[in-house]
């Protein structure tokens, strides 16, 4: 799983939707199977055995549990549980405080995702112009790529901090009086820039090494036929990244909703409060601070949910419309 | 074809200055004294506290936590990091083998059954599981630290595509040569795989030294805490104390990113390939 690298998901490991890819396959025949294969016996279930288990016991119980206890609300000392019905659902869903975590939600996400694939996208183009020095600005471009997201978060407080962060002093020199940790918009803004700083490397890699794979005899045709630099990037260039791009658009979408709960971790510094939060971060304070177990569930569940949705978009509707080289 | 302008040059060093400079600065304030980046900010050239800081950060107890050493959470965020990568590769390859050679009635079934676990981080269904894990008795364990974490099926896949493109040949000239399942399996297939292997031993290497939240949850006990959940320990030191350990702190930083950052930059070529390229 990939919260780093963060990690990976699940788009990458479906045939048809690496990068580069050529035509979608379909993920319901038994996967792949050779040809030739060994005579049918207990071994594959042998082999097959470990990964089971470990799956059953640390990913479908937790699951299940997940979405029998969001039915229930549970007594914090636990003194056994009352059955609610969709209440838990009702009273998070209408709740002031859920609603406008989920807006935040929703905007930090989008954000996120548009400024990391622009710049991911930028710097992979003259990345993939510039011949000479490429492998020097290559290795710089990604070795951020590997930091866990909390060090991260770390290092963006202390930029970002009132004694001794630059930001805060630059941004005081255009007369912002830049407040992280308490003032709310500046606390997004902060996150957002931190996640997204992280994150590019991960787009850079994935959109340099999906134009390598551009033909030389089509960028020659296209260089032919098309004079304007920027033209050429939309008629040609970009069409031909498209798996590329949604691809990453779907690891995006999960990055910014899980995968940056470490930098907020660290950069709300456990006051939430009147800092901004994702609904992934709210489900971990219900669930461990508040010890609304029930709450916390079907919160839960409700992520699992969209979840899901963006998988179906997945394949449905949005793969369909894309042209594979 | 295309020629290259200033401006293409200037957009990529800007670039990599705003991704690599604030490692550097992270690094370079590291071995300055707390009183004097508390005054002057941040710093951009080295200072002479590099021994005096991160000797204390790795060997002081009580720099953060009270009782663990930095030494130890770095020991610690191996054991997870190489546990969870190991783990992983065995638990995968070995599925992916049953899934890829193997017909057998449950095949679809159980190809489902993994697919699944792609579909939900462990981020939505942390609560259940840390009550999953308190149920077995596994908190606190290195165990309870690795284990859960290989519940999903990332590694199969890798191996899945990578055993889908070995030639159909080989199987059948090991068959005339009398291999059974597992001869095959130890004798060509996991050499052959070697370098598939080594890629991602790094990515999930990384994947478990980063982890953040999950071990956070597991460990109350501070002789298992990594640097990862040092970090947040580091905090709560922060709030509230007159001039913070900003050295100490951004030591912890610099150790934490070390490993990951430099396996990325040595083994770029292999970070790459088994990032982008699963359908070989």
């Amino acid at each position: 799983m990939a919260y780093t690298p963060s990690q990976p998901r699940f788009g990458r490991f479906i045939p048809g939707f690496a990068a580069g890819a050529r035509k979608p396959a379909a993920v319901a025949e038994p996967a792949g199977a050779k040809r030739v294969q060994f005579s049918p016996s207990l071994i594959p279930y042998l082999f097959l055995a470990p990964q089971l288990a470990v799956i059953f016991i640390f990913f479908y119980w937790p699951s299940v549990q997940a979405v029998q206890s969001s039915f229930y609300i549970e007594d914090p000392f636990g003194f056994g549980a009352t059955f609610v019905g969709f209440a838990n659902y009702t009273d998070a869903i209408f709740s002031p405080e859920y609603l406008s975590i989920a807006k935040f939600t929703v905007v930090f996400t989008g954000l996120v995702t548009f400024f990391s694939l622009a710049l991911g996208l930028l710097l992979a183009v003259k990345a993939d112009a510039v011949i000479r020095g490429s492998s020097a600005y290559k290795t710089l471009l990604i070795s951020v790529y590997a930091i866990a997201p909390p060090v991260a978060g770390l290092i963006g407080m202390m930029f970002f901090d009132l004694h001794i962060g630059p930001f805060v002093k630059l941004a005081a020199w255009f007369g912002w009086d830049m407040q992280v940790g308490l003032n709310y918009y500046d606390t997004a803004f902060a996150l957002i820039v931190v996640a997204v700083w992280k994150q590019i490397p991960y787009n850079f890699i994935f959109f340099l090494s999906g134009l390598q794979g551009v033909p030389v005899s089509v960028r020659e045709a296209a260089t032919i036929d098309c004079r304007s630099g920027f033209r050429r990037f939309w008629t040609v260039t970009l069409p031909l990244l498209a798996p590329t791009a949604f691809f990453l658009l779907i690891i995006n979408i999960t990055y910014a909703l899980f995968d940056t709960f470490g930098v907020i971790d660290v950069m709300v510094k456990d006051k939430p409060a009147n800092n901004p939060i994702t609904l992934v971060y709210k489900v971990y304070m219900d669930g461990f601070r508040g010890n609304d177990i029930g709450s916390s569930s079907a919160q839960s569940v409700i992520l699992m949910i969209v979840v899901f949705v963006l998988t179906i978009i997945q394949f449905r509707f949005i793969e369909k419309r894309i042209h594979y080289t | 074809m295309y020629k290259t302008k200033p401006l293409d040059h200037l957009i990529l060093i800007l670039g990599s200055l705003f991704l690599i400079l604030p490692v550097i600065v992270a690094f370079m304030t590291s071995t300055h004294e707390a009183a004097e980046i508390h005054t002057k900010g941040l710093m951009i050239v080295p200072g002479d506290n590099f021994v005096g800081t991160y000797e204390k950060v790795l060997t002081q107890k009580g720099g953060f936590t009270g009782q663990v050493t930095g030494l130890n959470m770095v020991l610690n965020s191996l054991i997870l990091g190489i546990g969870f990568a190991v783990g992983k590769i065995v638990l995968s390859m070995m599925a992916a083998y049953a899934i890829v050679y193997f017909r057998f009635r449950f095949a679809t079934l159980a190809f489902w059954i993994i697919f699944t676990t792609l579909l939900l981080p462990l981020e939505v269904r942390i609560m259940p599981s840390y009550e999953v894990m308190s149920k077995l008795g596994l908190l606190n364990t290195y165990t309870g630290l690795i284990v859960p974490l290989l519940a999903s099926a990332t590694g199969t896949f890798y191996f899945r595509q990578f055993f889908k493109s070995v030639p159909e040949e080989l199987l059948e000239a090991a068959r005339i040569d009398g291999a059974g399942p597992f001869k095959f399996f130890v004798d060509i297939l996991i050499p052959l795989s070697r370098t598939m292997m080594a890629a991602i031993f790094i990515i999930m290497f990384v994947y478990g030294w980063n982890q953040y939240l999950w071990p956070m949850l597991m460990t109350t006990d501070e002789s298992f805490f990594t640097l990862m959940r040092g970090i947040k320990s580091i905090l709560q030191v922060w709030v509230g104390s007159q001039i913070p350990d900003y050295n100490e702190a951004f030591a912890l930083a610099v150790l934490a990113m070390l490993p990951p950052v430099l396996i990325v930059v040595i083994f770029q070529r292999w970070f790459i390939k088994g990032l982008t390229e699963s359908d070989k």
